[in-house]
């Protein structure tokens, strides 16, 4: 991995012909120029930009967590804090569903985790076709900022198993910042939430796996 | 060129004093604080988000909705709250001078709001607005070919000065009085946006516009290092 920078937007980040421009950067006059506020990487000739703030822009295939906002005659569209409001298909759900009574299966108000399969011109289509999926029924929804997401999960999922372990709890990462808490008991719930907002607060330590074993074993 | 002593001491290719700071309100998806001498500006951007009225959206590419709002104790006599004439006007400039650099084509329908508020003010509220929006807009990671920096020239009867302050704007009367010129340029030093009202020949002009120019380099620098410091507090 080479070094990162932080980068604003119309800066300079490689002079050179060589370069290809990837995501949140283009080419002008020979040189590499970003597009948006965040850390310029370079990868063999590719350059890119990650953004640090902002909000949550959709990917396919990553797994969010919504809120259903109203219910339409084959699906109901979800909020799933993306710039537009995703749709879910009736044909989407992995059993029978009664035309009629769509709002048997999720009604307005309703929390569910699903999966971004598409996104074209006319929007952003979910799906409850994955293992992992569906209406969340109990437990706690809290938010942390969408671009802290992969140090609350951590390198290959360490750091959401650690919390997992140490509070006993079932916890779901919405890539877009949504996170489901389920648990035996409330007070592991809160001591789940508590822990994770530690993770979002720090989440530029380098070796933070290592301190939130600390964390953990002092609170034991 | 005559030489003129302005009342606050500044020479006449000199602003005044400039800070910025980046990350001042946790609700909003970016924003920013820009102070210019006794001018305090602060911007939040919210979105891009659905657009609503519907029927205002563009399908072809999204939309920039700027609002300029000065505090009701922002100047020494309260002024009424709410929008009027002459903010609704600096709205639509502000728009004018955000817009070639925001690339809005990436979000189609949608809208991108930017709030600006002026806390104090002290005349340059317009470029310190349009400062603060410009480091909010790209806190809000809305992709953006550059970054603006905007900064008034002006006449002080035939002298070409540097960004006006209040006395200067408003009540200066000696000679030929007073012209105060908003100029609004991209890092590069393109411009984008560009407001005349009073007397000024040409030459002047061009000569206002140098100076304008210069200046705007140095407000660069603070917008890019008060962006780069956002993020060195977390680290």
């Amino acid at each position: 991995m080479t070094e990162r920078k932080i980068i604003i937007p119309g800066e300079k980040i490689v002079d050179s012909k060589e370069f290809l421009p990837g995501e949140g950067t283009e080419k002008r006059d020979g040189g590499i120029y970003s597009l948006i506020f965040g850390l310029a990487e370079t990868l063999d000739k590719l350059v890119k930009v990650i953004p640090l703030s902002g909000v949550y822009n959709p990917r396919r295939g990553n797994v969010v967590i919504g809120q259903v906002e109203e219910i339409t005659f084959n699906g109901w569209i979800i909020n799933i804090n993306a710039p537009e409001n995703a749709f879910l298909s009736l044909m989407e759900v992995p059993r029978y569903v009664n035309k009629d009574g769509l709002d048997e299966i999720m009604d307005i108000g309703d929390m569910a985790v699903v999966k971004i399969w598409g996104i074209n011109k006319r929007g952003i289509d979910v799906s409850l076709k994955s293992i992992g999926l569906g209406k969340i029924d109990e437990g706690i929804i809290m938010e942390v900022n969408p671009h802290k997401v992969p140090r609350v999960i951590g390198k290959e999922g360490s750091m959401i198993k650690l919390i997992k372990d140490n509070t006993g709890c079932n916890i779901t990462v919405g890539q877009n910042g949504l996170i489901w808490i389920k648990g035996n008991k409330v007070e592991d719930e809160l001591f789940a939430k508590k822990a994770i907002l530690h993770v979002a607060e720090k989440c530029f330590v380098s070796g933070l796996t290592e301190e939130m074993e600390k964390y953990f074993g002092g609170k034991k | 060129m005559p030489e003129i002593k302005r009342k606050s001491g500044r020479k006449a290719d000199e602003m005044r004093k400039i800070s910025a700071k980046v990350g001042i309100i946790p609700n909003a998806n970016g924003s920013a604080m820009f102070v210019s001498g006794k001018t305090i500006a602060i911007a939040a951007v919210y979105g891009p988000k659905e657009h609503h009225p519907r029927n205002q959206r563009n399908p072809a590419k999204g939309t920039l909705r700027c609002t300029y709002n000065m505090m009701s104790f922002s100047v020494t006599d309260r002024i009424r709250p709410g929008q009027n004439r002459r903010s609704t006007e600096i709205s639509k400039i502000t728009e004018w001078a955000l817009e070639p650099i925001v690339m809005l084509d990436k979000y189609p329908g949608k809208v991108v709001d930017v709030y600006i508020h002026m806390t104090q003010a002290d005349a340059g509220t317009r470029c310190a607005g349009i400062n603060a929006a410009a480091m909010a807009l790209a806190h809000a990671g809305i992709p953006m070919k550059n970054i603006v920096s905007s900064i008034a020239a002006g006449k002080l009867d035939k002298t070409i000065v540097l960004d006006l302050d209040k006395y200067e704007d408003s009540e200066f009367e000696e000679g030929e009085g007073s012209t105060d010129i908003p100029m609004t340029f991209t890092s590069d030093g393109k411009l984008t946006h560009i407001q005349v009202d009073g007397y000024i020949t040409p030459e002047q002009l061009k000569e206002a516009m140098k100076m304008a120019r210069e200046a705007s380099k140095k407000i660069y620098e603070v917008q890019k290092q008060a962006l780069k410091d956002s993020l060195g507090k977390e680290k």
